[in-house]
């Protein structure tokens, strides 16, 4: 969808702000929000696509307005209610009314090796590469209203093939509930003049993963 | 310790102005969007902000929502509270940037171990055997005196936890979302990094699940050096290349 996480290229935002020393976590409930989350992901209730997505999903100024790990709570608020792991009124009222949905698994502190190491999304290939190293390609002017990793900025453009990755799980398709669909991964690289016009500065070179569905040949 | 703690200068405020601030509980649990103004001056002025963020209401609502959830979810039977507690320590002390600079110490010293590193950086670090786990797909891009790279992910967070930690506040910021990919050198400028006018620059936005370490330049005057000393000159932001590696001085 085109929401307002599709930042890239976006002005206004101001100056980049580091902070020098930066705790971990600046309050304890953050590390609760980011534990929780793969807690939920792990015992199978939702993906990390479909965490990204109710993210996206929020309306424009509460995502622009909220912190990090606050848009996370909202996301996973969002993604427990939707798909039936806990009522809105049990959120409101802070307890369980009803027991809970069977769930795969239950995260416990054996398991915390495999929670902390990123799971793989390559799977087999469905069919050939279309692209190889080096093929101009033109990205795709579509603007799906569902989850998307095709970013505004890029669409339209003419870029070149960099690296491919193989076959990935399709987030696309993931976040809607509509399986893994495993897509060929590139690496698309642009040049700044193609992406920003003619005053860009020329030694600038972006790429972004792009998933062979967002891809034509040019 | 306060909720907007976590963006730094964030101007979306000023944007929203006079829109007041929007408290998050009103639009969750029925899934429609209610906006409710709880201080009309937000934006306006921040130090009244900051002191209704100590006193009050936002954080302390956030914690009783996070509360809420974690007790909804521990009652449904989907999560304990003690594994819980495992698993954030966990991301406190087990992954962090000492285990990027360690890795990008040894490309440093060893010429095989930097060739493998580019050629396919999992499987490099995996076989270092003392950085935490690290999962698929993770990328090594080099900088030298003709490239420097700057990683990104312009629409969510994406970022090598296993190598780096998790990502500081101003990576997942809008302020760096937006222009790391429009304006590369200006937000190095941000770093106080400057670079050649003719150095080109890679901006990485990491789009996919593909996480990208940049591998910086080693500085000069470090000739036989250890490895544990190379590794205190590589800061976490050298490795997402907003920042060069420190010059040796910075550890005498």
């Amino acid at each position: 969808m085109n929401g307002v996480h599709d930042m890239g290229g976006m002005d206004g935002f101001g100056k980049v702000q580091p902070e020098p020393n930066e705790p971990v976590f600046h309050a304890p409930w953050e590390g609760r929000v980011l534990a929780l989350q793969r807690a939920m992901n792990f015992c199978g209730a939702y993906n990390i696509d479909m965490s990204r997505a109710a993210q996206e999903t929020l309306p424009p100024p509460v995502y622009l307005r909220a912190d990090y790990y606050s848009r996370w709570a909202m996301g996973i608020e969002r993604n427990v209610v939707a798909r039936g792991y806990a009522g809105a009124d049990e959120l409101a009222a802070g307890h369980a009314l009803r027991p809970g949905m069977p769930i795969k698994r239950k995260l416990t502190p054996a398991d915390l090796d495999k929670v902390m190491t990123r799971g793989c999304y390559t799977r087999p290939a469905q069919a050939p590469a279309r692209f190889k190293l080096g093929d101009r390609v033109r990205m795709k002017n579509i603007h799906p209203k569902t989850h998307t990793r095709l970013p505004r900025y890029v669409r339209g453009h003419l870029g070149e093939i960099v690296h491919v990755h193989g076959c990935h799980v399709f987030p696309d398709t993931v976040a809607v509930d509509q399986g893994e669909n495993p897509q060929w991964l590139y690496t698309v690289r642009f040049t700044s003049e193609e992406l920003w016009g003619p005053d860009a500065d020329p030694t600038v070179k972006i790429s972004v993963e792009a998933f062979e569905p967002y891809l034509d040949a040019a | 310790m306060r909720g907007e703690r976590g963006n730094p200068g964030h101007t979306a405020l000023d944007m929203l102005g006079s829109a007041g601030k929007i408290t998050s509980s009103a639009f969750l649990h029925d899934g429609t969007t209610r906006f409710q103004k709880v201080n009309p001056m937000a934006g306006q002025d921040h130090k009244h902000e900051h002191h209704d963020h100590e006193h009050g209401s936002e954080l302390s609502e956030t914690q009783l929502r996070v509360r809420a959830l974690e007790t909804v979810l521990t009652e449904k039977g989907y999560i304990d509270s003690e594994t819980i507690d495992q698993l954030i320590e966990a991301y406190e002390t087990q992954i962090g940037p000492h285990n990027g600079a360690r890795v990008i110490a040894r490309a440093w010293v060893d010429p095989g171990f930097k060739k493998d590193l580019l050629q396919d950086a999992s499987k490099a670090v995996a076989k270092l055997g003392y950085v935490s786990r690290v999962g698929d797909h993770l990328i090594a891009v080099e900088n030298t005196p003709r490239v420097h790279n700057m990683i990104v992910c312009t629409l969510c967070s994406c970022y090598p936890w296993e190598v780096l930690g998790l990502p500081p506040v101003w990576y997942k910021s809008a302020p760096y979302r937006s222009r790391a990919v429009k304006d590369p050198r200006g937000v190095l400028a941000d770093f106080e990094t400057s670079l050649p006018a003719d150095t080109e620059i890679r901006v990485w936005d990491s789009t996919a699940e593909a996480r990208y370490i940049v591998v910086p330049m080693r500085p000069e005057g470090t000739e036989g050096w250890s490895e544990e000393q190379l590794a205190q000159l590589v800061s976490r932001d050298s490795m997402i290349g907003t920042r060069l590696a420190d010059r040796p001085e910075k550890t005498q």
